[in-house]
């Protein structure tokens, strides 16, 4: 028999824990098969987040280091610095990078870190009870904003490709989503490119990528999609906001 | 062999590199920042790195990032930045990984001051971040000592995989003395086979991480930290005595303010007053042991310190309730004078009459 389709080698046998319909599942997937892609797995070290995506470092089947909530690119540039010939990233939530890890992520940008970034946006603290995030939509229910976020008293949600794209060391950046297969793929090449960002030695690449928590939006899977296409990317536009010459 | 006049600061830098630290991550404070000036102009000289941080935290996650890569890392603060620097100490003691951290001491609570000051004593003693642990924490008392105690925290640091502290005040890291570099006693080290260095396909991925999902797990993990830390208590402790044999009053001081008491030792013992010093090395595991070797013509004991009295509690543990435990200290960035402290002397000897 053909075996036409398996396990990508840069994730573990593992099983993931994550809700059902959660598209954490789909991102780690696309990271690993980069990562075997690439044939960097063995050189590879991921540091893992706090969030849902907490134990990231039971999937990846690479070296894994566990942060502190949101000081995964501070740590990130503890590695990269004194092991340069080495691939590292992050993997972070919108809780982790976009609220309390705001300074870190900013500036490890500044600094133009080289290492990747894998920012998963699903638009509310998963993990802690579907709380809101920096990231939740105006109007967006969640166990914080019961009557929906409103403008005046929390501002509006943080963009942030487009804040990294302010940022002269972020040299890659690109936001993409994964509710449907051909944004999968599309997903899948940006995580590619901002790798060989890395693995070119030019500097920060961070891939924003709108997903789904059907359990605190308290939606089925299949609506949770539908939600995102329709309501996440006309707030957050897909796209390459910037690519080096190198690997253009 | 050739001795050279540094300050503190500096002293304390080169040792680190003396020890094999090519990488240090720091933010500018006042009393310390001598030393990230130093390791920005000489760890580039050796291939080293020298990162700037954004923030204390930041600066204490990318030592936890290079500890877990398997290399020599450290970095320095000052109290307020020390403060920001916990919950990272926290997590690097949880997952293990050796460091050496220098805090140069000023006065609070808050912003306070820049003046050299000892009231970090609980934050650096009790584990100023969260969850149950400990770790050493050496206070020189001159910068010979300082230059020593760095070198070999390295090795301290490697040996428990633990992070190790070196407690300076403003007066250590600003003053200048001639240090001489000494090859430290070596200890045999563990291999670092728990570092992400990448598996290169040849073993499984190597894991760093503080998180204990299952309570009795996290449990099994405490009492394996605790046995670590109780070795450390047994076998780590340092301390200096001074004259105690026959005293009859022991003045209990660490770094600056030891050195103003041991003068004030010299200076009542020229009159015939028999007075004597315990100087605790390590304040923390604290030396509970010197105080059982305190003779039956000890009638006191007093502790001086530049905080409003935070080591007392130390003492008062050591003492196990035998003698009288007195008190004097300053506070703010003031220093203790010699004649304040002889006053305190005279004035406790009336009252034992």
């Amino acid at each position: 028999m053909t075996v036409v389709f398996q396990r990508t080698k840069g994730l573990t046998d593992k099983q993931f824990h994550y809700c059902p319909g959660c598209t954490h599942g789909v991102i780690h997937r696309l990271v690993g098969e980069v990562l075997e892609e690439l044939n960097i797995v063995g050189k590879s070290i991921g540091v893992a987040p706090v969030g849902c995506s907490v134990l990231a470092y039971d999937y990846f089947n690479c070296d894994m280091h566990e942060a502190a909530h949101g000081r995964a690119p501070a740590v990130a540039t503890g590695i990269k610095r004194t092991r340069p010939d080495n691939v590292v990233f992050t993997y972070q939530g919108d809780g982790d990078l976009a609220s309390i890890g705001t300074a870190e992520i900013v500036h490890a940008a500044h600094r133009s870190e080289k290492f990747t970034t894998i920012f998963v946006n699903n638009a509310i603290y998963g993990m802690t009870g579907g709380q809101m995030a920096p990231t939740t939509l105006i109007g967006q229910k969640s166990t914080t904003s019961p009557e929906g976020r409103d403008l005046i008293t929390t501002g509006m949600p943080l963009r942030v490709a487009e804040m990294m794209a302010t940022i002269e060391g972020a040299v890659f950046v690109e936001r993409v989503s994964v509710h449907n297969v051909p944004h999968i793929r599309k997903a899948k090449k940006a995580i590619k490119k901002a790798f060989e960002v890395q693995l070119a030695g030019i500097g920060f690449g961070i891939v924003e990528i709108l997903s789904t928590c059907p359990t605190n939006w308290g939606m089925t899977p299949v609506d949770s999609l539908k939600w995102l296409e329709q309501n996440m990317i006309p707030y957050y536009p897909l796209g390459n906001f910037r690519t080096p010459e190198e690997v253009r | 062999m050739v001795k050279i006049l540094m300050k503190g600061n500096e002293a304390i830098g080169a040792a680190a590199i003396k020890a094999g630290c090519k990488f240090f991550f720091g933010y500018p404070i006042t009393p310390q920042n001598e030393l990230p000036e130093f390791m920005s102009r000489e760890l580039p000289k050796i291939n080293g790195v020298f990162v700037q941080a954004e923030s204390e935290i930041s600066a204490i996650n990318m030592v936890y990032g290079a500890a877990g890569a398997g290399f020599r890392v450290m970095t320095s603060s000052s109290s307020p930045g020390l403060a920001l620097k916990q919950e990272g100490i926290s997590y690097i003691a949880g997952a293990e990984l050796p460091c050496v951290i220098v805090n140069i001491s000023r006065g609070g609570p808050g912003l306070g001051g820049i003046q050299p000051s000892q009231a970090d004593y609980y934050m650096c003693t009790r584990g100023g971040g969260n969850g149950d642990y400990r770790h050493i924490v050496y206070a020189p008392a001159t910068l010979q000592e300082a230059v020593d105690l760095t070198i070999e925290a390295f090795d301290v640091a490697d040996y428990y995989r633990n992070p190790v502290m070196i407690l300076g005040d403003g007066m250590i890291g600003q003053m200048m003395e001639p240090v001489e570099f000494r090859e430290p006693k070596k200890r045999e080290l563990p291999l670092k086979c728990w570092a992400t260095d990448g598996t290169e396909g040849k073993r499984n991925p190597n894991i760093i991480s503080s998180l204990f999902l299952d309570p009795a797990e996290l449990e099994k993990h405490n009492f394996k930290l605790d046995k670590k830390y109780k070795d450390m208590e047994e076998n780590e402790v340092r301390y200096e005595m001074y004259m105690v044999e026959d005293a009859e009053i022991v003045i209990i001081a660490y770094g600056t303010t030891s050195r103003i008491t041991r003068n004030v030792v010299d200076a009542l013992r020229n009159e015939n007053i028999k007075v004597g010093l315990i100087r605790p090395i390590t304040i923390w595991p604290f030396p509970n042991k010197a105080f059982k070797e305190i003779s039956s013509s000890t009638k006191a004991i007093l502790t001086v310190e530049m905080s409003m009295g935070q080591m007392i509690d130390d003492v008062k543990i050591a003492n196990e309730g035998r003698l009288p435990v007195h008190f004097y200290g300053r506070a703010g960035g003031m220093i203790p004078t010699p004649d304040a402290i002889i006053g305190k002397v005279r004035e406790i000897m009336g009252g034992d009459k």
